[in-house]
């Protein structure tokens, strides 16, 4: 495609996902992962010549969010900056993108978030349109739950199928120091926990969480032969429409077009056989069946098939979310930077005792808005 | 050097008022969209992907870019959000330039926009100072630059007169701007006898409260001379966002980050003299005495030496370097656009658009911005290629 | 002063934002709230490139971009797609826990509009049910002057 090709990641950082961080502020959390990152990268902050900082006004309760990390990322050496809003999987593309527009050599892509020190019901309804929909009180959980039911009723997915999603990831988030939660649950534990709001149930939900990660992107010639180096082999993005009832919330047609983008960067025709490892944005446990079919690894309304034939377990044909995935910890805005964090393990083998073997390529997974209304794809390699 | 040569080919703007009963936000930014796509005579299906910026906290809408697809054409197509406070409106048009310079799409449309007629403001903006720190002492964006204004008129021996003349001149200005909001010129006894906000910065120093959209295509080379046949080329950008504590900022200096930027982007575009070697700047000057300070910043004269430029009308349209033909902040200030309307203004002057505002023969034009904890952003546009 | 104390106290501190927000519902949601107060009745708009009929209406076609002038009346009645028993403590939707939110594609319109659903038992609600707006007696141009959407 145009220069992708050029482009590696060199460096990789991310905090540990806890429930909450009460030792630490959002600058503390963005040092803690930009010094893991260069460090990771053999770089100093001298090396790096702009960076993106990816916050959320709402989550931190302040506007410019940014420049509550501005200082911790290297702002103040008078490198030049900027913010994306949204998931850490886009603010990578434009990390990416300011390299290749031969502006900058090196991009700090950081992002951060604390769920914990604030109100996920207020600030998830303030998602949603201020004059039809926001006084129905809607908010990320109950709207998940009319999507989820959509979903079921157009496919005939069960909720047991869901459910094992929520099972395969929590066991493989034991292997996975970062995660948050490193508890294993059955599929009765699954049908049995707590109803939030039918048909999603507490163990189909991920949790609230803080956390922060970063990933050096380079494009020089030299970070090709670097130790780390993960090439980019392809990325798309896509937004679907807005209001609920605009589309048919069953059917992922903006992550279609994404991965679809992603795929022809990257000269992939055959997902399932090409691919050897995916981190997906599994916000809640159907999302990551759904995804499936937006990503083409089935058809439509086949995410349940392929759970139930395993074939995205970790010894199945295209494991899936061999870190656990956002349902073992969930920080927001983080969470598409950690998927691509951990596609990027995978390809180096650095992924510890969540290693899947052989690992060439892998895709990493990222959604903004509810009801994954908007998604960014990456392909990367070796 | 960029990969792919970019250029602005069309924008879009909305008469700014202060309250845009009429229109949601998703329509506000719509009209500012439609008006783009018609300047260039380009449809929706032209463009590959969308940016947009705005300040949260003014309509206290969450994911913005998601929500406002409606407005912007981004039905099915790549959209993303970047935002960084007053600075958000250049912010977005960098990012359309490196979306487009990439090489990664050909047709990249940019979207600043505020309604701030939604929300308290000054409420709003405290919110940007760190909780612990800085939040309770400050009391929005007025008291900050009225310490800046200050420091300067008693290190320099500028006086309030001084700081008026650039409220007069953006204001006289804007009478050539149908999209302006502010449209009556005022005397310089006007702004002094206006109500004292925050000394010394009075009623009539500083910009309004606006509701106003702002769309910019940007295009890639192969594309930019088909639609549009004097481009506004980008010769380069900088920015400079080194402040986050009130207390880290060196107030006796004007704007150093302006500074920053402003050398770093002359040195990379061969500038040398700035005041002879531009035509025409679209400052972000939120408010008047930063029309004198901050074009010290920008090299235009030594320091304590812009209040003569002021007066002897060299930045008057007719003199030497017009700033503001548009107006400005002082006559529009959608926040979240006001950067990224400079930098269309600089355009539609480079493109010859600008009717009654035009400056005739311009070449090379500059657009800054500002915001944040005075922060800075420059851009510089030009009529030529860029080699 | 030394290097890091093990058992630092770590404070927290507790404050909210209050910024107050007036928002412009425009001349389109306007029309649309106030037929709602007025004539209890659901109007929507129709793109004259796609033939989309919208509810709530739009000014811009979501899916074309084309500009929409012309006004449709839809019926007030419609069939449920999908729902969902709001079980946890939200001081956020009207009416007393449980809730039921779901979405409804009216009879006339091609879009789905999101709403409360109510007055039926919460284990009696299915999807595909036609269901039939109920309007408060005290409407203010809002769009809760629709109380809920109730199985007929």
């Amino acid at each position: 495609m145009n220069g992708v090709e050029d482009i590696t990641i060199i460096g990789v950082g991310q905090t540990a996902i806890e429930r909450r961080k009460p030792a630490e502020t959002f600058a503390d959390m963005a040092y803690e992962v930009v010094t893991k990152a260069l460090k990771d990268a053999g770089m100093t902050i001298g090396d790096i010549d702009n960076i993106v900082t990816t916050s959320n006004d709402f989550w931190d309760g302040r506007t410019i969010s940014s420049m509550a990390v501005n200082d911790a990322v290297g702002a103040g050496l008078g490198k030049n900056i900027t913010t994306v809003e949204g998931d850490g999987t886009f603010s990578a593309f434009y990390g990416m993108c300011r390299i290749l527009s031969g502006s900058y050599k090196n991009s700090l892509v950081v992002t951060h978030v604390k769920g914990s020190i604030s109100d996920n019901i207020h600030i998830t309804n303030g998602i949603f349109d201020p004059i039809y929909m926001r006084p129905i009180g809607l908010d990320a959980l109950n709207t998940a739950a009319l999507q989820m039911r959509r979903y079921m009723t157009k496919y005939g997915i069960t909720e047991e199928q869901c459910g094992k999603v929520s099972v395969k990831n929590h066991a493989n988030a034991l292997k996975n120091p970062y995660a948050q939660i490193k508890k294993a649950v059955t599929l009765e534990d699954v049908m049995e926990s707590r109803v939030m709001a039918d048909p999603l149930k507490l163990l189909d939900c991920s949790p609230i969480s803080d956390g922060a990660a970063a990933v050096i992107i380079s494009g020089e010639e030299s970070a090709k032969k670097h130790k780390n180096a993960v090439n980019v082999r392809g990325v798309g993005y896509c937004a679907d429409a807005y209001f609920l009832g605009d589309r048919d919330l069953a059917d992922a047609n903006a992550l279609d077009m994404a991965s679809s983008r992603a795929y022809e960067a990257a000269g992939i025709t055959d997902p399932m056989s090409e691919i050897d490892v995916a981190e997906l944005y599994d916000a809640f446990s159907y999302m990551e069946l759904m995804w499936y079919e937006g990503l083409g690894f089935c058809a439509p309304g086949g995410g349940g098939k392929l759970i139930d034939r395993g074939v995205t377990e970790m010894d199945g044909k295209l494991p899936v979310n061999p870190s656990g995935g956002l349902l073992s910890g969930h920080p927001v805005i983080t969470g598409g930077l950690i998927r691509l964090i951990e596609a990027c393990l995978q390809v180096r083998g650095d992924a510890g005792d969540h290693q899947v073997k052989g690992v060439k390529t892998a895709l990493a997974h990222g959604v903004n808005g509810a009801c994954g209304q908007s998604h960014c794809v990456w392909i990367v390699g070796r | 050097m960029a990969k792919v040569r970019t250029a602005i080919v069309a924008t879009g703007q909305t008469h700014h008022r202060s309250s845009r009963l009429d229109v949601n936000g998703i329509e506000l930014i719509h009209e500012a969209v439609s008006r783009c796509l018609e300047d260039g005579d380009l449809t929706i299906d032209d463009i590959d992907a969308v940016v947009i910026g705005n300040m949260d906290h003014f309509e206290g809408i969450n994911y913005v870019d998601t929500w406002s697809i409606d407005g912007t054409g981004g039905f099915m197509k790549p959209v993303i959000k970047v935002t960084t406070g007053g600075t958000t409106g250049s912010t977005v048009g960098h990012c359309g330039y490196h979306l487009v310079a990439s090489g990664m799409f050909d047709k990249v449309l940019a979207v600043g926009w505020e309604k701030n007629s939604e929300s308290d403001t000054t409420a709003a903006i405290t919110t940007a100072f760190d909780p612990i720190w800085d939040r309770l002492v400050f009391a929005g964006a007025i008291s900050g630059l009225a310490a800046e204004a200050m420091a300067y008129m008693v290190k320099h021996g500028v006086t309030e007169k001084d700081a008026a003349r650039v409220a007069v001149r953006d204001r006289k200005h804007a009478t050539n701007n149908p999209y302006a909001q502010l449209r009556k010129e005022i005397t310089i006894d006007d702004v002094m006898n206006s109500p004292m906000l925050s000394d010394p910065i009075k009623l009539l120093d500083v910009c309004p409260r606006t509701d106003g959209a702002c769309a910019v295509v940007f295009a890639s080379e192969d594309y930019a001379e088909k639609i549009c046949d004097r481009p506004a080329w980008f010769h380069g950008v900088s920015v400079k966002h080194p402040y986050n504590y009130l207390g880290d900022y060196e107030w006796e200096n004007s704007l150093p980050s302006m500074h920053m930027a402003s050398q770093e982007l002359y040195a990379k575009v061969g500038i040398k003299e700035p005041l002879k070697e531009i035509d025409v700047m679209e400052l972000y000057l939120p408010y008047s005495c930063a029309g004198l300070s901050w074009i010290e910043a920008l090299g235009l004269c030594k320091a304590g030496g812009a209040p003569k430029l002021l007066w002897d009308g060299v930045t008057d349209m007719g003199g030497e370097l017009p700033i503001n033909p548009s107006g400005g902040v002082i006559a529009t200030n959608c926040i979240g656009a006001t950067a990224l309307l400079r930098i269309a203004e600089a355009a539609i002057q480079i493109m010859g658009r600008g009717e009654k505002r035009q400056v005739p023969d311009v070449k090379t034009a500059l657009a800054s911005g500002f915001g944040g904890c005075f922060w800075s952003d420059v851009t510089i546009l030009k009529s030529t290629k860029p080699k | 002063m030394a290097q890091k104390q093990q058992d630092q106290e770590l404070l927290q501190y507790k404050s909210r934002i209050k910024v107050p927000y007036t928002w412009s519902v425009g001349e389109v949601g306007s029309r649309f709230l106030m037929e709602l107060k007025e004539n209890k009745k659901i109007w929507a708009t129709r793109c004259p490139s796609c033939d989309m009929v919208f509810v709530p209406p739009k000014k811009a076609c979501t899916y074309c971009f084309s500009d929409i002038h012309e006004w449709v009346e839809v019926k007030d009645e419609g069939v449920l797609q999908t729902f969902t028993v709001v079980r946890y403590e939200t001081p956020l939707i009207p009416g007393k826990s449980p809730q039921i939110i779901g979405i409804v594609m009216l009879d006339g319109a091609d879009t789905g509009i999101v709403h409360l659903i109510g007055g039926v038992p919460h284990d009696k609600v299915k999807v595909g049910m036609r269901v039939k707006a109920v309007f408060e007696e005290n409407r203010k141009g809002h769009i809760l002057d629709i109380k809920h959407f109730k199985p007929i």
